[in-house]
């Protein structure tokens, strides 16, 4: 696994600030926009020169924001796998965006008629540029390396595409996560829709007043089960199950009750053959939206009952990475099945009045075995996996 | 495993290709850099007013969707599953100027939600109320086989019975100017008769949407079987042949099988080379064709090249004016069809007769 966001550059960085309740959520400093005192994000501290610097990269590179913090990622999560031969297995990679090269879009829009030296930038608008450099730089050639936009549930989608192809037997092995940055067109745009907040966003709470924006990229290397035999690999966890499915309600809200979340989870589980009481710590989405957290706190409700298992969501903490959001909280699910521990919903104050389930608020140690993860985007997409120490 | 079938299609392409009872019937001739398409009557699919509120790709993809759903008369699909290349792209430039020109202020959220890459597939599920699953893929020239290969797994695994599969993208003006200052698009006008004789860099720049229904039972009037796709994101040229005679192999095929080639050369005199390699040696006595002439270059042109394969498969008919040599075949069975962009995402897909 790799990892880059607000709270962390890698992922010891990530799961110490997980454990200990720290926010990565600040004022902005690396984009210049009119709306600097008004929103809060979740921000990776290094610039565009210090990552461009870190992956090696000439002056004339024309990297976009999301893929170096891409490249950063999968690196990291090469590294983490051991691999030191990516050719010797068939690879694939599949990654997720949602804001692609649009930080260098919006940077250079009505320059390229006089600055030539800007047109290299060009290239790299479209979604499917970041991921070709992660493959670049990974060394992934001649396979199958595509991208996925479907919104904020772009990366969870990436990961169950990367566990079918496997299942299939297409690819012996396969890079899975997203990457997005800050740009102004995601700030304006989410402004437009009214749901950034002012302050730190606080998921499940009565109050809540919105969600903040974050960048971030994560890479997971799933690997079929002869790889794991062949070289005795450790594995962290086994995606067990997964669903995808549309609430085909409203372009960008949810329905009242989460239809299309019930969906995912249900699906989930079935494709994972597990009943819901077998669920020990679910990862909210929780974006900190009043629709989103009712909605799917509703269809939490509805597929888990009154045997509702400990949940949280460490949007409080990283902010809404959008189309990463999947990969980073797949790692912090994983980190949780790991350590047997189910991290503090940040900033919760009040209970929120249409149901009695309250986020676990306090860092709490527990055996857990299967844990779920929930991803909900725009275009009414719904998804779910479910990541399990068990085969 | 289950084989899978493309029961219908519905296109909407820079030739008139949404009526279904045709097959080029009559070619439009273009002479320009910039094409667009050739518009149905989108309120006799979807009514007047949404029409108007919608982006050119999502009309086109709603509509697009609706011709091969009407075809093979269904009203509901177990998933949807879109490629476009860079989404509803004329919201997106809107937006960005916004945010540039009237500095991030008195900004509205429409073009910002539609600019997401999911509109369309989220627009047509909202349309028919589907709530199966919803993809969508975004890798410049494999957004489309990559939609096409997830449909093709979920059906071979009956984890759906029907999908609806399409390819989309749209024009805008801001892309346009930037991609010829740096010559994707060709500097001069160029009549489609003589496209791949240009000699000349960049390509046509287009716009369409090229939709499918999916099955895995085998119905009377279905057009092709998908029998086989592969993507490559890097492929050289020396590797061209090794990878395709591979891909031929996996499938039991050699070239010798290969009733039809249906190539995506797009007149760009550097990167055609690809395309020239296959019709002089390897597939040098295999009857050729190309399509880009009638269609222009988008990310997802490859969809209308799969609708012009689905399309001879069923008619067994070959128009002369896609014809890239004129070597004969008696009952076409097979064609496969290869595409790239610039060199890069390189895709074969692999069709059988019914």
């Amino acid at each position: 696994m790799g990892i880059i966001s607000a709270i962390g550059n890698n992922v010891e960085e990530n799961y110490t600030a997980l454990i200990e309740g720290k926010t990565g959520i600040s004022k902005i400093s690396k984009i210049d926009t009119v709306h600097k005192n008004e929103i809060m994000v979740g921000e990776v501290s290094y610039t565009n020169n210090e990552l461009e610097n870190l992956i090696g990269l000439n002056s004339d590179n024309n990297y976009s924001r999301t893929a170096l913090l891409g490249v950063i990622a999968a690196k990291q999560a090469i590294k983490d796998a051991n691999i030191t031969n990516i050719k010797e297995y068939k690879t694939g990679l599949i990654s997720a965006t949602s804001v692609g090269g649009m930080d260098m879009t919006e940077k250079y829009y009505y320059d390229y008629d006089e600055n030539e030296e800007a047109r290299r930038y060009i290239d790299s608008h479209h979604a499917g540029d970041s991921t070709q450099k992660v493959a670049q730089q990974l060394g992934i050639e001649e396979s199958l390396v595509t991208t996925i936009s479907t919104a904020c549930s772009s990366a969870a989608n990436a990961i169950m595409l990367g566990a079918r192809l496997i299942k299939s037997g297409r690819l012996d092995r396969v890079v899975v996560g997203g990457a997005d940055c800050l740009s102004k067109f995601t700030i304006n745009g989410f402004k437009t829709l009214m749901i950034l907040s002012n302050t730190y966003n606080t998921p499940f709470d009565e109050n809540r007043k919105g969600l903040n924006l974050g960048e971030a990229a994560a890479f997971l290397i799933l690997e079929s089960d002869t790889i794991v035999k062949a070289k005795n690999k450790k594995v962290y966890a086994y995606v067990k199950g997964y669903g995808n499915a549309n609430d085909a309600f409203h372009q960008t809200a949810s329905s009242e009750y989460g239809d299309g979340a019930t969906l995912a989870m249900e699906k989930a589980l079935s494709i994972a053959g597990i009943n819901a009481s077998d669920i020990d710590y679910i990862n909210a989405h929780g974006t900190a939206t009043g629709n989103n957290d009712l909605s799917e706190g509703r269809a939490l409700i509805r597929v888990f009952g009154e045997d509702m298992p400990d949940f949280s969501s460490t949007k409080a903490y990283t902010g809404h990475t959008l189309a990463a959001a999947g990969a980073i909280e797949a790692v912090y699910s994983i980190l949780a099945l790991e350590h047997n521990v189910i991290y503090p919903n940040l900033n919760f104050k009040k209970q929120m009045k249409e149901f009695a389930i309250t986020p676990q608020l306090k860092l709490k140690s527990k055996n857990l075995n299967t844990v779920l993860s929930n991803s909900l985007g725009f275009g009414g997409n719904c998804s779910t996996l479910i990541f399990s120490k068990q085969a | 495993m289950k084989s899978v079938y493309i029961d219908s299609v519905g296109s909407i392409s820079s030739q008139k290709t949404f009526d279904n009872s045709e097959f080029l019937n009559e070619i439009t001739v273009y002479n320009d850099n910039v094409i667009s398409v050739i518009d149905p009557v989108y309120k006799d699919y979807v009514a007047p007013a949404a029409a108007r509120r919608m982006a050119k790709g999502i009309k086109m993809g709603v509509v697009a969707s609706k011709i091969a759903m009407n075809e093979a008369g269904i009203e509901n699909v177990d998933a949807i599953i879109t490629g476009t290349g860079m989404g509803c792209l004329v919201d997106s430039e809107k937006f960005v100027s916004a945010i540039i020109n009237d500095k991030e202020q008195y900004l509205t959220p429409t073009s910002f939600i539609q600019s997401t890459h999911n509109t369309v597939a989220g627009q047509i599920a909202l349309g028919i109320e589907c709530k199966g699953y919803n993809f969508t893929y975004v890798h410049s020239s494999v957004s489309f086989e990559s939609a096409l290969l997830d449909a093709k797994m979920q059906l071979e695994n009956e984890e759906a019975a029907t999908i609806l599969v399409g390819g989309v993208d749209e024009l805008a003006s801001h892309t346009i100017g930037i991609h010829k200052l740096v010559t994707h698009i060709k500097q001069e006008k160029v009549s489609s008769t003589k496209l791949l004789e240009s000699k000349t860099t960049g390509a046509v720049f287009s716009e369409g949407a090229n939709f499918f229904v999916l099955s895995n039972e085998k119905k009377d009037n279905c057009y092709a079987e998908l029998a086989a796709i592969e993507i490559y994101n890097t492929l050289n040229i020396e590797n061209l042949d090794n990878a395709i005679i591979g891909f031929l192999n996996e499938n039991n095929l050699s070239v010798a099988d290969i009733d039809i080639l249906i190539q995506g050369n797009n007149g760009d005199v550097i990167y055609d080379t690809y395309y020239n390699h296959l019709s002089h040696d390897l597939f040098s006595k295999i009857p050729q064709v190309y399509y880009k002439h009638l269609s222009g270059e988008f990310n997802t042109v490859s969809s209308f090249g799969m609708w012009l394969g689905a399309k001879i498969l069923k008619t067994q008919k070959v128009p002369n004016e896609v014809k890239l040599n004129n070597i004969k075949v008696e009952t076409i069975k097979t064609v496969l069809l290869y595409n790239q962009y610039r060199g890069e995402n390189h895709s074969f897909v692999l069709l059988r007769k019914c």
